[in-house]
């Protein structure tokens, strides 16, 4: 048994940037990026740059720089898809290490895989240093709909939950002879979330029939009140 | 006898599906009882339990709590009133520590401020979980997250504590806490439960549902050892367990009941007769 004891994402610590406001982190963040998509591809000192500006801010933090590549795979199949833009592209054509591809289709991959990498960086930076709550927090205080952020924080209280549950389904699969990851038993493995997603929407209506017997009427009280002494 | 907390006259109920759960009950329960609501599975007593405080209404008959009827324009009282632990304890406990969890019901009240402090951190003492105060549930034991449980419907100050299977999946040492903490409210109790020796030991009144209709209603004692009755409505005791080795006395002492600690030195069940229901769940 056991849902994983706090969030994987997060990397305790107490540097800067752990103590920074979680609004400011998350602002910084959003400007961040949307600079690094608005800056065009060829720059590549200015990329270079930003790489730097990211790094700095991991080691500022004391997020081991292994921890935070470790949790990139996130973003392979992205790259992957970066990856085929070459040779799919249209366009003239250079030799790459013996293999003929698309120059444009080369700097659009360049451009998607920099951009997308700094990005996925830059937010694994945010988890890495901020609890999921102050995340919440700092949303709530951004102005974001209130209902965003309901939706949000029943997400991050029910994933270890439902990950569990999936966890166990897992392990009753393989008790009984069947290897989930292997493709010749992909249907049982979709029938068993199926399963899951139906479970998980039942205790959806749990949790609801339990708001409403402790007089729950459409806002949840947070911002009033039980938030204000952390 | 004073009014009522909970008045259940003639209640009847089908799903939308057309399957009747409820067939006309009559319960009543009175300020300061403790009652168990025994009964198979499939009897209807969570149907029963869910309109207590108004989720489900009643096709026929009435439910009436301390004299205000379960009407949608009463429902916000009817459910400060009347306080449902649900079984499991992940459903109930949804914010991101105990504290904003614990307020979520008076704060949905309108309680503010120190008031709502006030009332966390007695809910919070009385389940003895104070010191848990800003974790977040999925933190916390099992165990401990079916008393935090509790501390969020105490906090809204209720009449009667309506409990499902308060007893279900704790192990030995977890139930014997929640037992204590149970015996030690001040608060009238209406448990749900197939865990017959934790009703015989916390309820000195226990209540048959069966097909959805109240069978038997009596001293738990009674009931438990009435075995016409238990073998006509699928209940059985576990394995070694027989209430009759502890006497019809058993349960009904508030707060007197130190039976189920050897070291005090039984005082129902003579020496060596001791069962250890505790084992069996």
């Amino acid at each position: 048994m056991g849902a994983a004891h706090g969030h994987r994402l997060h990397h305790h610590g107490h540097s800067a940037v752990h103590r920074a406001p979680a609004h400011v982190k998350i602002l910084v963040l959003v400007g961040f990026v949307l600079l690094v998509v608005a800056t065009p591809r060829d720059w590549y000192a200015v990329f270079a740059a930003y790489a730097a500006v990211v790094v700095g801010t991991v080691l500022v933090a004391r997020v081991p720089l292994g921890w935070v590549l470790r949790r990139m795979v996130v973003e392979v199949p992205f790259l992957v898809f970066a990856a085929l833009v070459p040779f799919v592209a249209e366009g003239p054509r250079t030799e790459v290490l013996g293999l003929t591809v698309s120059e444009p289709g080369l700097v659009a991959a360049w451009g998607l895989a920099v951009k997308g990498t700094l990005g996925v960086m830059a937010s694994l930076t945010l988890a890495a240093t901020t609890e999921p709550t102050d995340v919440l927090v700092g949303l709530r205080r951004l102005r974001m709909p209130p209902l965003l952020v309901e939706i949000m924080s029943f997400m991050l209280r029910y994933l270890d939950v439902v990950t569990a549950d999936l966890g166990r389904t897992l392990t009753a699969m393989r008790s009984r002879g069947c290897e989930p990851r292997s493709p010749r038993h992909w249907p049982a493995l979709a029938r068993s979330l199926g399963a899951l997603f139906i479970r998980s929407y039942e205790r959806g209506e749990r949790v609801h029939l339990a708001m409403l017997s402790r007089g729950y009427t459409g806002t949840l009280p947070t911002a009033t009140g039980g938030d204000g002494h952390r | 006898m004073s009014v009522p907390v909970l008045d259940v006259r003639g209640l009847a109920y089908a799903y939308p599906d057309g399957h009747q759960a409820l067939f006309g009950v009559d319960l009543h329960v009175h300020r300061g009882e403790r009652v168990a609501l025994l009964g198979p599975n499939g009897a209807g007593k969570t149907t029963l339990v869910l309109h207590l405080n108004g989720i489900l209404t009643a096709g026929a008959g009435s439910v009436t709590v301390s004299g205000l009827p379960v009407e949608k324009k009463h429902l916000q009282e009817v459910r400060r009133r009347v306080g449902i632990v649900f079984q499991d304890p992940d459903d109930q406990l949804f914010m991101g520590t105990v504290r904003q969890d614990v307020a979520f019901g008076p704060a949905n009240l309108g309680v503010r401020g120190a008031e709502l402090d006030r009332r966390v951190m007695a809910a919070l003492e009385q389940v003895g979980m104070a010191e848990h105060v800003d974790r977040p549930p999925h933190h916390l034991s099992f165990g401990q997250r079916r008393r935090v449980a509790v501390a969020t419907v105490l906090a809204m100050e209720p009449e009667v504590l309506v409990l499902d299977e308060p007893s279900s999946n704790l192990d030995p040492a977890s139930r014997r806490e929640l037992a204590d903490i149970l015996r030690a409210l001040d608060v009238t109790v209406l448990m749900v439960t197939h865990d017959l020796p934790y009703a015989l030991e916390l309820c000195p009144r226990a209540v048959v549902l069966s097909g959805g209709t109240v069978v038997a209603d009596g001293s738990t004692y009674d009931v438990l050892t009435d075995d016409a009755l238990m073998r006509a409505h699928r209940l059985e005791l576990p394995f070694g367990f027989d209430p009759r080795t502890l006497g019809p006395g058993v349960g009904t002492g508030q707060g007197t009941a130190p039976r189920r600690t050897p070291e005090t030195g039984g005082s129902v069940a003579s020496p060596g007769t001791h069962t250890n229901p505790g084992d069996l769940t």
